[in-house]
């Protein structure tokens, strides 16, 4: 470089455009990808919205009565595992940012984390022969003593095989993904925010109350729309744990369950065929749909609260 | 404690009175658990009938919530009864939380056990009605389909993770981190559906399954995990290093490739490692593009492919008339795929310690 270059910019050489179109491609594959999903699902899902509705299974006298039970399924056990979780991870994630030891917090985090690693097919499998066993003596005495509630009308289902608790297994399950955001926002409060309240005599739950959980909130509801969008989702618990039927019921304890999507295409895609295998797909739009609204709205709340986050 | 307790006797610490003594709410808490224990005891020899632990430590420990309010504001006053009311429900929850864990995996260790054999590891499903047989088929099954969803997701997510953190500024870049964010919510079944729909549409097969799809399945699944986690590790790489490498007139791309991926190759690796670990164990997308066979199969490209969680699922819901040998590879089964993310949530982190750049953070 003896004489001087006229212009300061970078020399662009062929291997720079190559790597830095690369990384572009790679990129846009991921966004053709999502979008390739829509119109895949999309494109299968027409038939069976524009056949005729009684060679469906059950043929109900509209696809939209045969999505109604499904949908509805889907929706009160995701909302019945987020009910059970969302207190409890919060105490988690209160337990180890605010109550343990700092050395131990760690480690606790990370026996969390192992809930998330065991594997959907395990926690099936521990639920139908573990759990549903061993709750049903519970129901029976729910059923008999509290039976007046529509909740736990009988009959109550011999097998254990309710909803509630699918339900139970799916919050055991969403537990770890809340509780560690909400860990991660618990950590970001401000500690000066804390010491102040301390400083003024507040016993720790008057601290949390005054600093923490104000500046969490914004992260609390997106955690619990996450863990809502991964309840909805889960495919195996469902199908292994459920005794399902064709109806809308909102009881707890009895043998007669409401499906739900994911559970109801386990169950039904490998011996499905011709516009069935269409109608399925159609209900896979469907969850897809809503698990996008839910996880974009969630997204954008978690997105727009890191930018005021400045404060630590 | 006597002796440190001694000179302070008969000194009325105004600080301290009106508080209740430090061991009491330990002290509150082991008694309500022996009460607990005790009297579900008695009720089990009563009714002859099983003795649970679990319940018993359960009730024990809502009792202990109960207890503490009450003590704590006779002794204290409200506020601090508050105060206690919520630690101590704050560690319920963490013990309700740890319940079921624990439950899960003395389960499956137990009922694991019995086939964890040779056998079960060196040989297939074809032509076994009954006891015997393997999964030796699913294990290669799941380690194709795995790997072949590695191969296309690491170049994928890397690349992309590079684009955010070193090209990327406008909207474009805003766009990926969005979705990216949203696709790690997609439902595992739907990405499965995409698979089955989108090879049934090039191929024209209605009714394909194959374990190329299968992999295709998982890597949209794990293309998001890779990317968020490598993101977070090149991020991480100081811009110093980037730029003492462009004063020595090194280009951009060989900036990147020499002096940012290798400072942060541990970290990528954990990441990868993870996102392998929480692939591995999806069920119901294989379910539906790779459909399940007693047979090997070690092409990727033809005919169905079994993979040890599906392996899992049909043992237990396809038994013969004698259910328990079926049961049994399905608990075998589960300890396998506990034992493999297990191991590598292990390896991930046991890298992440030993091979991360020291950064003073």
């Amino acid at each position: 470089m003896t004489t001087v270059t006229p212009s300061p910019r970078a020399k662009l050489r062929p291997a720079d455009r190559i790597f830095s179109g690369a990384t572009v491609i790679a990129g846009s594959i991921i966004l053709a990808a999502l979008a390739a999903v829509a119109i895949f699902l999309l494109a299968q899902s027409v038939p069976a919205l524009v056949v005729d509705p009684a060679e469906l299974k059950g043929s109900p006298s509209s696809f939209w009565e045969y999505v109604a039970p499904l949908a509805f399924g889907t929706v009160w056990s995701a909302f019945l595992a987020l009910l059970m979780a969302l207190p409890i991870s919060l105490g988690i994630a209160l337990f180890i940012s605010h109550y343990a030891p700092r050395r131990v917090a760690q480690t606790l985090g990370y026996i969390i984390d192992l809930l998330a690693a065991v594997p959907s097919v395990v926690f099936g499998l521990w639920g139908i022969k573990i759990l549903a066993p061993a709750i049903v003596p519970l129901y029976t005495w729910l059923v008999d003593n509290a039976g007046w509630f529509p909740l736990f009308s009988p009959p109550v289902s011999g097998t254990g095989r309710t909803i509630l608790t699918v339900a139970i297994v799916l919050a055991v399950m969403i537990i770890p993904i809340i509780t560690a955001i909400c860990r991660e926002v618990f950590l970001q409060t401000p500690v000066l925010h804390e010491e102040a309240a301390l400083a003024l005599g507040a016993t720790r739950w008057e601290m949390i109350q005054m600093a923490v959980l104000p500046f969490g909130r914004p992260g609390i509801i997106s955690a619990a729309m996450l863990g809502l969008g991964r309840a909805l989702g889960e495919t195996m618990v469902v199908a292994m744990v459920l005794s399902p039927a064709v109806l809308i019921t909102f009881v707890l304890t009895g043998s007669q369950n409401s499906p739900t999507i994911a559970g109801n295409i386990a169950l039904n895609f490998p011996e499905a065929y011709g516009v069935n295998v269409n109608a399925l797909i159609a209900t896979g739009l469907i969850l897809f749909i809503i698990t996008l609204i839910i996880n974009s709205v969630a997204r954008f709340v978690i997105n727009r609260r890191k930018a005021f986050s400045g404060a630590n | 404690m006597t002796a440190t307790t001694a000179p302070t006797e008969g000194i009325v610490n105004s600080l301290t009175s009106g508080r209740l003594p430090k061991w009491a709410p330990w002290a509150l808490l082991g008694g309500s658990w022996l009460a607990m224990g005790v009297l579900f005891g008695l009720m089990a020899a009563a009714t002859e009938s099983d003795f649970n632990p679990v319940l018993a430590l359960f009730v024990g420990t809502v009792l202990f919530d109960v207890l503490i309010f009450i003590v704590a504001y006779l002794v204290e006053g409200i506020r601090q009864a508050k105060n206690r009311l919520v630690t101590s429900l704050v560690m319920t929850a963490f013990i309700i939380a740890l319940l079921p864990l624990v439950s899960l995996l003395a389960t499956v260790l137990i009922n694991g056990l019995p086939r964890f054999d040779i056998v079960y590891f060196t040989e297939s499903m074809r032509n076994v009605v009954g006891e015997g047989g393997g999964a030796l088929h699913a294990i290669i099954g799941t380690l194709e389909m795995t790997g072949m969803a590695t191969l296309i997701s690491v170049p994928i997510g890397l690349l992309t993770s590079i684009y955010l953190v070193e090209y990327g500024t406008g909207t474009l870049a805003k766009a990926i981190t969005f979705f990216v964010d949203v696709m790690t919510g997609i439902p595992s079944i739907v990405a499965g559906l995409f698979a089955f729909t989108f090879f049934a549409l090039i191929t024209g097969d209605p009714g394909i399954r194959f374990g190329f799809g299968g992999a295709v399945a998982l890597s949209l699944l794990m293309v998001p995990v890779v990317v968020r986690s490598s993101e977070e590790m090149l991020k991480l790489v100081p811009n110093e290093l980037r730029e003492a490498s462009y004063a020595l007139g090194v280009p951009k791309w060989l900036t990147i490739l020499k002096i940012v991926i290798p400072t942060s190759i541990a970290g990528i690796t954990t990441g990868i490692t993870l996102a392998i670990a929480r692939v591995i164990g999806e069920t119901a997308p294989l379910l539906i593009i790779a459909g399940y066979t007693t047979s090997m199969n070690y092409d990727l490209f033809s005919d169905r492919m079994m993979s040890l969680p599906v392996f899992v699922y049909n043992q237990y819901a396809n038994p013969g008339s004698d259910v328990q040998p079926y049961l049994d590879r399905a608990w075998a089964g589960a300890l396998t795929l506990i034992l493999i993310v297990m191991a590598l949530n292990l390896v991930a982190r046991l890298i992440a310690r030993i091979f991360s750049p020291k950064l003073g953070r």
